[in-house]
């Protein structure tokens, strides 16, 4: 049997032209504890370090077994910018799965599943998975035929499978993978699979969350405290395996309040703190932001945004916490807010926060969300042999006596030295106070303090990371981003170039203070400017109106619960 | 050698006669008499007349937020153990506004002491119910007399097997002394409850209801045992027994932690060459 098949499909139903570059998407779907994510991630592995970008999304309901979940990998041997809607391979681990998302198939898509479903798709390709093993392998199974069909070397597969389950776990899996790809051979399909790629170079393959975790570490966290929540359990998670390593202590508190207190107070002893949340639990963290700022207290938040209001779409994604977090905690202080839109962002602006936190002393921000958090794809490796970390303690010798904690000075940065490891006694205090930290009702005294903290957000401003602009300066259109949608912007802007359009983009990677000299003048130079946005109301088009008074008149949004794609841009333009 | 004024004197913010005095002396003598200096010393502090007390000795402190108090004592405590961690707040602020924190801290053992001010009533919001005031008590917010039944503080602390649980009273000053001594001494969270009167608030607690009442628990009694320590909770009204109560010996959170075993996390540094190697691991 010769079957044609093409998994490098000419043109498809409806479908926008893609960026210069052969990729290929691969969905798997299934129910919840299909394993779906397990066979993912083995995927996303061997297609690294078989030298190719990728870009992985998943989706899931919140539950543990049943429902439908999905895990997407966009592969190319160009660096993949975002994700991808139409389906090349469709690798159904059931047969709900053909049925949701036969519609986004391209042409020539493929549909790999269980050939006693009987399919009667064309490229429907029906495994014998009984002969291949037990029921719970088969995924690897799946996998393993679509791996084959890409063209990744079995060997690559099986070194995955083997990292992930030791060479004990292993063995079921690597005959059920020898039998798929023994199968696959056996078909002696034609099929165009993606160019080999000799000498790859040496990827991670890691998600938001974890790079956020490992850029915290290389800022020196030592203390981080949470409360389980999706999505941002998963930077507590990533902490707490390397713990033992890098010599941190992560605690699971009795609830968000209780979180970030402790890293308040874990972080006025000395040791660089971090909580990482969402917005339901933020919301409860509000009042110790307020805490930070007034007792000068550096602490990191990390926000893993997810679709409210409240309980919302638990596993969903939304970009609509902006607004609360520039405004969170009561009363007036400075802060700065960081939405990095990819993994070395998501690594170099926590490290930045972390700095910023320690040198201006307050609570600082970074923004994530749900389908970011989950998204997993290749970076180089970070060269970290020389990175600073923060060091808390000042010289003790060198402030002058008596210790002011609260030392009112030119920039409104105090000298912060940690209690016990002087003679210097350290008095904080969440009342107003006095320059040496006991609470005090002077009223004269309280507008100077006020001033003192507030020009610590002079320092913060005039570091603040310009957005990142991309394009011609004149431009018909200027797509305008924030955090995760960066990807999708600048690939529906690599899209509609294509088309000889004049496309700009302009990435905000640090959300405030917004400083207008940085990008007014691209704004005014566009024909037409549009912000994307994965909320309904425009909070980043609402910020920048008042900041600058420019209106953006015409915004792309998305609050459906599922993250913004290059196609769904190219779609409401 | 340390002497109490080394702990300084400071006018307050307190009504005259109230018993927040004599318990700021008695936290005085008992820090002296344990040897430690002040900058030794991490006071935790919650919001309401008896959170004020640490800005009236000379130490570290904290002062955050209402009901807050032992979650910052806890963070500060695995960032450096070698400080003395002392939180001291009102029974509103450990009991209402931070129960959960309260319950949490007693089942973690962290080692840190809590030193509760008991008067049964909130003295600077005027006047209202407390998680302690007994039924059928009457205030200005509850006219029809409290109808929620107390909240005991030492009966709840024992239930979770507290590492030290103590009750002083601020007229038995010694005795206070004493225990807050064996309080700071033990390693583990203790809790010591101190009752004391409110001049302007609260006006059947008086300084004469207690003296009628409190009795210290003769030297016979064994606060190791866990069944006597419950029942003897239980006792309130025409005779309240002060001092130990219950005591056991876990071991303190911070015990488990294998990083602290290395030092505290104060002094630890980021090795960046292992870092390297953990960011292999995701190639």
């Amino acid at each position: 049997m010769k079957r044609k098949l093409s998994v490098t499909p000419k043109g498809r139903r409806g479908a926008a032209p893609r960026a210069a570059g052969i990729f290929k998407n691969v969905l798997i779907g299934g129910e919840a504890g299909q394993g779906l994510q397990t066979v993912g991630h083995l995927l996303a592995k061997s297609l690294v370090r078989s030298g190719y970008s990728i870009h992985a999304t998943q989706t899931y309901e919140s539950r543990v077994r049943g429902g439908h979940n999905t895990f997407s990998i966009r592969v190319g041997p160009e660096k993949v910018l975002a994700e991808q809607e139409a389906i090349d391979i469709l690798i159904a681990l059931n047969e709900e799965t053909i049925d949701l998302h036969q519609k986004e198939l391209t042409k020539t898509g493929l549909i790999i599943g269980d050939g006693e479903w009987q399919r009667k798709e064309k490229n429907w390709i029906g495994l014998p998975l009984k002969e291949f093993g037990e029921k719970t392998y088969w995924n690897t199974a799946c996998m393993g035929v679509a791996a084959g069909l890409i063209g990744l070397d079995e060997q690559v597969v099986a070194k995955a499978i083997e990292d992930a389950f030791g060479e004990k776990g292993s063995k079921e899996n690597w005959k059920v993978l020898e039998a798929s790809y023994h199968w696959l051979k056996k078909q002696s399909l034609d099929w165009e699979k993606l160019p080999d790629i000799p000498r790859p170079a040496k990827r991670l393959v890691i998600n938001a969350h974890e790079a956020v975790a490992l850029g915290a570490i290389s800022a020196g966290v030592k203390f981080c405290a949470f409360y389980p929540m999706s999505p941002s359990t998963s930077i507590a998670q990533a902490l707490i395996d390397w713990a033992k390593e890098m010599d941190l202590v992560i605690e699971q508190a009795e609830d968000e309040i209780a979180a970030i207190n402790m890293a308040i107070g874990a972080s006025f002893a000395g040791a660089p703190s971090m909580v990482p949340t969402s917005g339901g639990g933020f919301a409860l963290m509000v009042e110790a932001v307020s805490l930070a700022a007034i007792t000068e207290t550096p602490v990191v938040i990390v926000i893993g945004q997810r679709s409210g209001p409240a309980t919302g779409l638990a596993t969903r994604t939304e970009q609509s916490d902006l607004g609360f977090v520039l405004h969170a905690g009561h009363g007036e202080f400075p802060r700065a807010v960081f939405a990095p839109g990819t993994l070395e962002e998501c690594f170099n602006l926590t490290r930045k926060a972390f700095e910023l936190a320690e040198k201006y002393q307050g609570p600082m921000f970074v923004l994530t969300d749900h389908s970011f958090a989950d998204s997993y794809r290749d970076m180089e490796p970070m060269d970290v042999s020389k990175l600073s970390f923060v060091r808390p303690q000042g010289d003790p010798s060198s402030v002058k006596t008596p210790y002011l904690r609260y030392r009112i000075t030119r920039k409104g940065i105090s000298p912060r030295l940690l209690p016990g490891l002087s003679k210097h006694l350290v008095v904080a205090d969440s009342h107003e106070h006095t320059e040496d930290g006991h609470l005090t009702e002077n009223l004269s005294l309280r507008p100077k303090m006020v001033d003192k903290r507030l020009r610590k957000g002079d320092g913060i401003r005039s570091e603040v990371i310009a957005p990142d602009f991309q394009g011609d300066r004149k431009s018909e259109v200027l797509l305008i981003s924030w955090g995760s949608t960066k990807g999708a912007a600048e690939e529906a802007a690599v899209q509609w170039r294509s088309r000889k359009r004049r496309v700009a983009t302009l990435h905000f990677s640090q959300v405030w203070p917004m400083v207008p000299d940085q990008f007014v003048k691209v704004l005014e130079q566009s024909k037409q400017v549009i912000c994307v946005e994965s909320n309904a109301t425009g909070q980043l088009a609402q910020l920048i109106r008042k900041e600058t008074g420019f209106v953006i008149k015409k915004r792309i949004s998305r609050y459906d619960g599922l993250p913004i794609t290059p196609q769904y841009i190219l779609r409401h333009l | 050698m340390v002497d109490i004024k080394d702990y300084g004197d400071y006018k307050t913010a307190w009504c005259p006669g109230c018993g927040n005095f004599p318990l700021l002396k008695a936290v005085k003598q008992a820090l002296v008499k344990r040897g430690l200096e002040p900058h030794q010393v991490l006071f935790i502090a919650g919001i309401g007349q008896a959170a004020k007390t640490p800005h009236y000795l000379k130490a570290n402190l904290f002062n955050g937020l209402h009901g807050r108090c032992l979650p910052v004592a806890t963070g500060a405590k695995l960032a450096n153990p070698g400080l003395v961690v002392i939180a001291e707040s009102g029974d509103g602020c450990m009991y209402s506004e931070g129960g959960n924190h309260f319950l949490a801290a007693i089942r973690r053992n962290i080692d840190i002491t809590v030193l509760v001010h008991n008067n049964q009533i909130y003295g600077l919001t005027k006047g209202q119910a407390r998680p302690t005031s007994d039924e059928g008590f009457t205030t200005k917010a509850q006219p029809e007399g409290v109808a929620l039944a107390p909240f005991n503080p030492l009966a709840v602390a024992i239930a979770l097997h507290a590492g030290f649980v103590g009750r002083g009273y601020v007229g038995l000053e010694d005795d206070l002394v004493q225990l807050l001594v064996q309080a700071i001494n033990h390693r583990g969270f203790s809790l010591v409850d101190i009752l004391q009167p409110c001049v302007s608030f609260n006006r059947v607690n008086t300084y004469q209801w207690y003296k009628e009442r409190c009795k210290p628990l003769p030297s016979s009694y064994d606060p190791t045992d866990w069944e006597a320590a419950i029942r003897l909770s239980q006792q309130w009204g025409d005779e309240i027994p002060l001092g130990v109560i219950y005591r056991n010996n876990r071991p303190p959170f911070e015990d488990h932690l294998p990083t602290l075993k290395k030092g505290p996390l104060v002094t630890q540094t980021v090795d960046r060459a292992r870092l390297a190697k953990v960011m292999e691991t995701y190639g």
